[in-house]
């Protein structure tokens, strides 16, 4: 017992606010335009989620399909993308952004001071819900913001959903979107869930969550990094200054 | 080396015994492949370990494809094979004769009958119509005995399961598990792929093992091609992969706490996790180490500023480490529900084929990094820790006891990387069509087995992944069976498997 009270007080206390830790060179988050493009292609055909579209003299990103290889900044001998450590994708659906001021105002005031979440995998490979699990970590404290996880959907008021649906989870996804009480919220976490396109077509999946329930937010990334997920909850709840 | 026999399908019990009778650990994979294109025929491949370092043996069974699709069942003579049949069964049509549990393993009740997704002739894009079939659960008969459904969406982070437990009171009788629910078919989406793109869905079968399924694929691409990787690449990748085992281990000795309420353990393990999780974005840019691992090498240097963050990060944590494992090894509260709880015997070990920490913590003394070495392993000084009791507590120990074994690989890299040669990366060559490749590598989870066949212009004919998950999860419902339903998370996370490694 002594041992223990001694390891607490020895460790101290480790919980950072989300975005005060700088974020490692090397990480790989958005892709931008450094440059101008060529209009060669290479990066488009590079892309293994098809996230990367050519237009007539720019290139665009899908954020929600990008899986942040890298692999269009190798494929470019222009050197017209540079990949930058910005993880704050996350964004709201445009019926959760065109919803009336005041309605939106009444779900902060109702959801925005305690938030209970249900998590939800339709068909993930673990990464994005062990991401989900480290915001629990002391680091993060998920909730020192009013957050917390919650074992039922019945006593949740938002679903964050990791995974590409798969045709064995397309009912457990309709059952418990059906049963967490209204008004209620859905993220779509990482590459998978916003847009379905990360394995590709087959017999096994069924597409992005947004094909069979409504999606609020978007948090884009393969997985999304704790900091990026917590920018998505904060940005949901308008708390993001 | 690969010993390769290829048999009619009416000798494949034959060869199949002769080859188990002279194997180390049995049987390591076993799966079907759809040669009709090439040859007129569907195959059956087994794959068993050989009885020294060097040997495996290969077991191609050929069916002709105007004879009945059916093939004689290995499961009375080799249990590990009870899994692979149903999933041949599932996705390719090919019956085992004589296998005595044909339930649909994969493919759930949505899924029609009389459609294989892996066969050749079936086409991606098939609109698959819903089907509405029973699925059926093993269950336990007599008086009192109910049963009690749990998942596939559970209470907590976890992975989606659903596990049937036949309760007589609160002790378990029978336990079965329907899986498969992440089941999003790479095998068949990787066909026709070329090898560049196959990676990235190769790394993400799983999350938990993306370095080690990454290094499985580029050594089974880099044994097709004939392609021997430079001293610097070989370094960083087992530098990678021993990370990788860290802050798995790490992570899941907070976890089991996790399981029977020990806060303090919990709370320490995530927060080591956590700062392990931090190194590996430094280092690769991911969190998961992704991006690193690639055909041919490796993809990034790791320059000496980053190999003494390394080993600096390892010295902190590695006494913070062995402090939160003396809290468990004197806490007799933690002690008590972990000793003699959820015991997997030696015996069902070996015959289920069971890899990786489960067969350690069982006393069975096999790693592939020593027993099959690959990739540089063969050079390095390690010790592959074992217990014997195979309940609970062996399974903690032995990940204790391998966390700090990979403590001590890495710093051996850290000094090791700086004076090997620049080269990072060779070319991977224009591949023969239909030549094929296996690639092996031990994940924290134990061994993670790839094979594949190529076709035109590299791209892949045929894919199978075994992953440590798949030949584990049976023993998980050997190990339940006569413990306390209270006790089924803290036996589950012992085992700690991964669904989305099992389904694919």
């Amino acid at each position: 017992m002594l041992k223990i009270l001694r390891k607490i007080m020895a460790t101290g206390t480790v919980t950072e606010s989300y975005d005060v830790t700088a974020v490692p060179a090397r990480s790989r988050g958005e892709v931008r335009e450094a440059k101008k493009c060529a209009s060669c292609g290479a990066c488009s055909s590079a892309c293994p989620t098809g996230a990367v579209r050519l237009g007539n003299d720019d290139v665009t990103i899908d954020q929600r399909a990008c899986i942040f290889c890298g692999n269009c900044i190798e494929a470019c001998e222009h050197g017209a993308l540079q990949q930058t450590g910005n993880y704050k994708l996350g964004e709201l659906s445009n019926q959760l952004e065109e919803m009336g001021n005041e309605l939106k105002a009444k779900i902060v005031r109702t959801l925005g001071r305690s938030l209970a979440i249900r998590h939800l995998d339709v068909g993930s490979c673990n990464a994005c819900d062990w991401e989900l699990t480290a915001l629990g970590n002391p680091v993060y404290d998920l909730q020192q913001y009013g957050i917390d996880f919650v074992a039922s959907p019945r006593h949740a008021d938002m679903l964050m959903v990791t995974g590409v649906v798969t045709r064995n989870l397309t009912q457990a996804l309709l059952m418990t979107y059906e049963a967490v009480p209204d008004p209620k919220l859905v993220m779509a976490v990482g590459a998978c869930a916003a847009s379905g396109r990360t394995f590709g077509e087959s017999y096994a999946i069924q597409g992005g969550v947004d094909r069979f329930i409504p999606v609020d937010i978007y948090v884009p990334g393969c997985p999304p990094r704790p900091q990026a997920l917590l920018y998505g909850l904060l940005l949901a709840l308008d708390r993001i200054k | 080396m690969i010993k390769n026999f290829t048999v009619s399908v009416n000798n494949l019990r034959a060869a199949a015994n002769a080859c188990y009778s002279k194997s180390r650990h049995g049987l390591l994979a076993m799966f079907a492949n759809d040669e009709r294109p090439i040859n007129g025929k569907f195959a059956i491949y087994c794959i068993f370990d050989g009885r020294n370092k060097k040997e495996m043996l290969l077991v191609k069974a050929v069916i002709d494809q105007h004879a009945p699709p059916e093939f004689p069942s290995l499961t009375p003579i080799i249990p590990a094979a009870a899994w692979f049949e149903r999933e041949i069964n599932d996705l390719f049509g090919l019956m085992p004769i004589d296998n005595t549990d044909l339930r649909p393993l994969v493919l759930h009740e949505n899924w029609p009958l009389g459609v294989y997704p892996m066969r050749k002739d079936f086409d991606p894009r098939t609109v698959v119509p819903e089907a509405k079939k029973e699925f059926p659960m093993a269950h336990a008969h007599g008086e009192g005995v109910f049963e009690v459904p749990v998942g596939p969406i559970h209470a907590g982070i976890i992975e989606p399961g659903h596990f049937r437990f036949s309760q007589a009171g609160e002790a378990i009788i029978r336990l079965d598990a329907k899986l498969f629910f992440t089941h999003r078919g790479i095998e068949k989406t990787l066909e026709g792929m070329p090898i560049k793109r196959a990676l990235f869905q190769v790394e993400r079968i799983c999350g938990a093992c993306s370095v080690s399924h990454t290094l499985s694929f580029s050594q089974a691409v880099e044994s097709v091609a004939k392609v021997e990787i430079p001293e610097r690449a070989k370094l960083i990748r087992i530098l990678i992969a021993e990370l990788e085992r860290l802050y798995n281990h790490v992570g899941d000795v907070g976890n089991l706490c996790a399981g029977l309420g020990f806060a303090v353990g919990t709370s320490n393990g995530a927060r080591l996790k956590e700062y392990l999780m931090r190194l590996n974005e430094t280092l690769t840019g991911n969190r998961f180490l992704r991006g690193m691992v690639v055909p041919g090498g490796v993809r990034n240097d790791l320059p000496g500023e980053l190999l003494t963050q390394i080993a600096e990060t390892i010295d902190k944590l590695e006494v913070d480490f062995i402090q939160l494992v003396e809290l468990l090894q004197e806490n007799d509260q933690f002690l008590d529900r972990v000793n003699t709880t959820g015991i997997l015997p030696y015996q069902a070990a070996k015959e289920l084929g069971v890899v990786g920490v489960a067969a350690r913590a069982s006393g069975v003394d096999y790693d592939l990094r020593r027993d099959k070495p690959y990739g540089g392993y063969e050079q390095i000084k390690f010790e592959v820790p074992l217990h014997r009791s195979g309940d609970v507590a062996a399974r903690l120990w032995v990940r204790v006891d391998e966390a700090l074994e990979a403590t001590r690989i890495i710093r051996q890299m850290v000094t090791r990387i700086p004076v090997t040669a620049k080269k990072l990366k060779e070319p991977i060559p224009s591949i023969q069509p239909y030549s094929t490749g296996i690639g092996w590598s031990e994940s924290p989870r134990g061994g993670n087995i790839h094979w594949l066949m190529m076709e035109e212009e590299n791209r892949i004919y045929r894919y199978f992944v075994r992953s440590a998950s798949y030949a584990n999860w049976p023993a998980l419902t050997v190990a339940v069976p006569g413990n306390i339903l209270p006790d089924f998370p803290l036996i589950n996370k012992s085992f700690e498997l991964c669904y989305a490694c099992l389904d694919r």
